[in-house]
């Protein structure tokens, strides 16, 4: 990965994930009113409004929702939509993979990519 | 309560800038609003309602109507990216019918092109305080990926190819050619737009529309008004507006805001798809038009490929002519935002002032439909419904 990542602003709701981050582990936000996870992470669900979400560690897998590689950008990337094994899609990039081969439906786990001056952010790779 | 028949596009100017180095954004606004004056019959005085969206210089009208020294009862700077025009003049009739203005002026203008803004391939700046600005800038989201990402997903569920995506940008040039205004005014083919340089995959350069400076506004007024003057009355009859947004990340990127502002809409005007003689459709990019196509119930859903193909949107030819001065594809796409244009063409054929080789016959019904910033992420939708009285 070339490309220089840009640093994702951590916030008073988001900071535990980013910190976990930093550690390699990859959390998601769960309400424990309905049971139900949701992304982005916010500190109200937007299902059931209830303020009570906890995080977790996620399983780290998921398929591919829809992508596209930016084929005008010096550097060629994969912009992605992820759907997680726990319900959600989350956009993210695809990494160490062939651009071409990349399908819709394809199996994929988390990885973490440094970002500038920032924490590591959740991209994927074909597995 | 609705807004059917309360107000009527009285005036309507497209400023013929493509490229306008020489002009200040304000002054651009400016020209715009007297030019839809002139075409309305009416002057600056008579203007009490103002209407503008995230173009105008300034935070909200204030700086808008101090330049053009606007005496106001009531302004609206309600802001939906591209589609804010085309939700201002519903705006404009629901202020109208409740008494709260009589002539209502909107006003849209950029020179993003004098700008050198590479619009569509570089990330926008965020505002850090927008909640999701940390779950995807990190990943290079730009207006070009966003979309083709939408087209991406539309393909692999229902099908559709790059051809039938051409075909939308096909029938644009086609329109164009006749537009001494539009910035690309050459006729394309299928094979010239697949294999044009691939920008986002699926998505080429002839997918994308340009990048134009220019602008254009539009007179709403009382009935009472656009009876004593001298110009064919163009009544609004309907509308619709919506957000569609991630939804927790449960979501469909082959599905558009229109699926919710066009049947607002329609149900409004008390008229149905087939009834719609000429439309107006985003055209950001192809896939722009496609999904909104389809969610405006033009045709049936993910059968959106194969209706645009084979010169379906090209006027005189097809059943469904669109964007008959050339859209955002061909034409223009002032300030990066296409719905003002939509709704002027929109006008034009209802007035029967189209070009006459674009001009649809016999048009009394015509529809003009906007979204505003990325049907990838989080987008606004605004429906207009237009009758010639």
């Amino acid at each position: 990965m070339t490309r220089n990542i840009p640093a994702p602003a951590a916030t008073v709701e988001t900071q535990k994930f980013w910190d976990a981050a930093r550690g390699g582990r990859f959390l998601l936000p769960v309400c424990t009113a309905c049971g139900k996870v949701h992304w982005y992470p916010r500190a109200i669900c937007p299902f059931c409004d209830s303020g009570k979400i906890e995080w977790r560690d996620a399983s780290g897998k998921g398929t591919i929702y829809t992508f596209s590689v930016m084929r005008r950008a010096k550097e060629p990337y994969a912009i992605a939509y992820v759907t997680l094994a726990e319900g959600p899609t989350m956009m993210t990039n695809i990494v160490d993979c062939d651009f071409d081969a990349l399908r819709i439906g394809d199996k994929v786990a988390v990885v973490f990519e440094d970002s500038a001056n920032g924490p590591p952010v959740p991209m994927f790779k074909p597995v | 309560m609705t807004i059917r028949g309360e107000a009527y596009i009285a005036g309507a100017y497209e400023h013929p800038t493509r490229h306008a180095p020489d002009k200040t954004a304000a002054q651009l606004h400016a020209e715009v609003a007297l030019g839809a004056l002139a075409d309305a019959g009416l002057a600056r005085a008579d203007v009490d309602g103002y209407f503008c969206a995230g173009d105008a210089p300034g935070p909200g009208p204030a700086s808008m109507a101090e330049y053009l020294n606007l005496k106001l009862r009531h302004v609206d700077s309600t802001e939906l990216g591209g589609a804010s025009y085309v939700a201002l003049a519903g705006h404009a009739a629901q202020a109208i019918a409740l008494g709260k203005c009589d002539v209502a002026l909107i006003t849209l203008a950029g020179r993003p092109r004098s700008e050198g803004v590479a619009t569509g391939t570089t990330p926008r700046v965020r505002d850090p305080n927008q909640p999701e600005a940390a779950w995807e800038v990190p990943y290079g989201l730009t207006t070009a990926n966003g979309y083709a990402m939408c087209a991406m997903r539309h393909m692999h569920q229902y099908g559709t190819t790059s051809e039938q995506l051409a075909w939308i940008k096909v029938a644009a040039s086609h329109h164009a050619q006749h537009n001494p205004h539009a910035m690309l005014p050459e006729v394309v083919t299928v094979a010239d737009v697949v294999n044009s340089p691939m920008i986002a995959d699926p998505l080429h350069r002839l997918d994308c529309c340009v990048i134009s400076d220019g602008g254009g506004a539009l007179i709403v007024v009382r009935p009472e008004i656009a009876k004593s003057l001298n110009r064919p009355p163009v009544k609004i009859i309907g509308a619709g507006e919506t957000v569609k947004h991630l939804a927790g990340g449960t979501f469909d990127l082959t599905t558009s805001g229109a699926a919710r502002s066009g049947p607002a809409a329609f149900a409004e005007a008390g008229v149905a798809p087939a009834d719609i003689k000429y439309v107006s459709i985003y055209d950001s990019f192809t896939i722009t038009a496609l999904l909104q196509i389809e969610d405006l119930g033009f045709c049936a859903k993910g059968a959106g490929g194969k209706f645009v193909a084979d010169g379906n949107l090209i006027s005189g030819t097809g059943k469904l002519p669109f964007n008959t001065d050339g859209g955002g594809l061909c034409n223009n796409h002032p300030a990066n935002r296409g719905g003002m244009t939509k709704v002027i063409e929109a006008v034009r054929q209802l007035r029967g002032e189209a070009h006459p080789a674009v001009q649809v016959k016999n048009c009394d019904l015509a529809l003009a439909q906007g979204t505003g910033m990325q049907l990838g992420t989080r987008h606004c939708s605004a429906t207009l419904i237009l009758e010639r009285k």
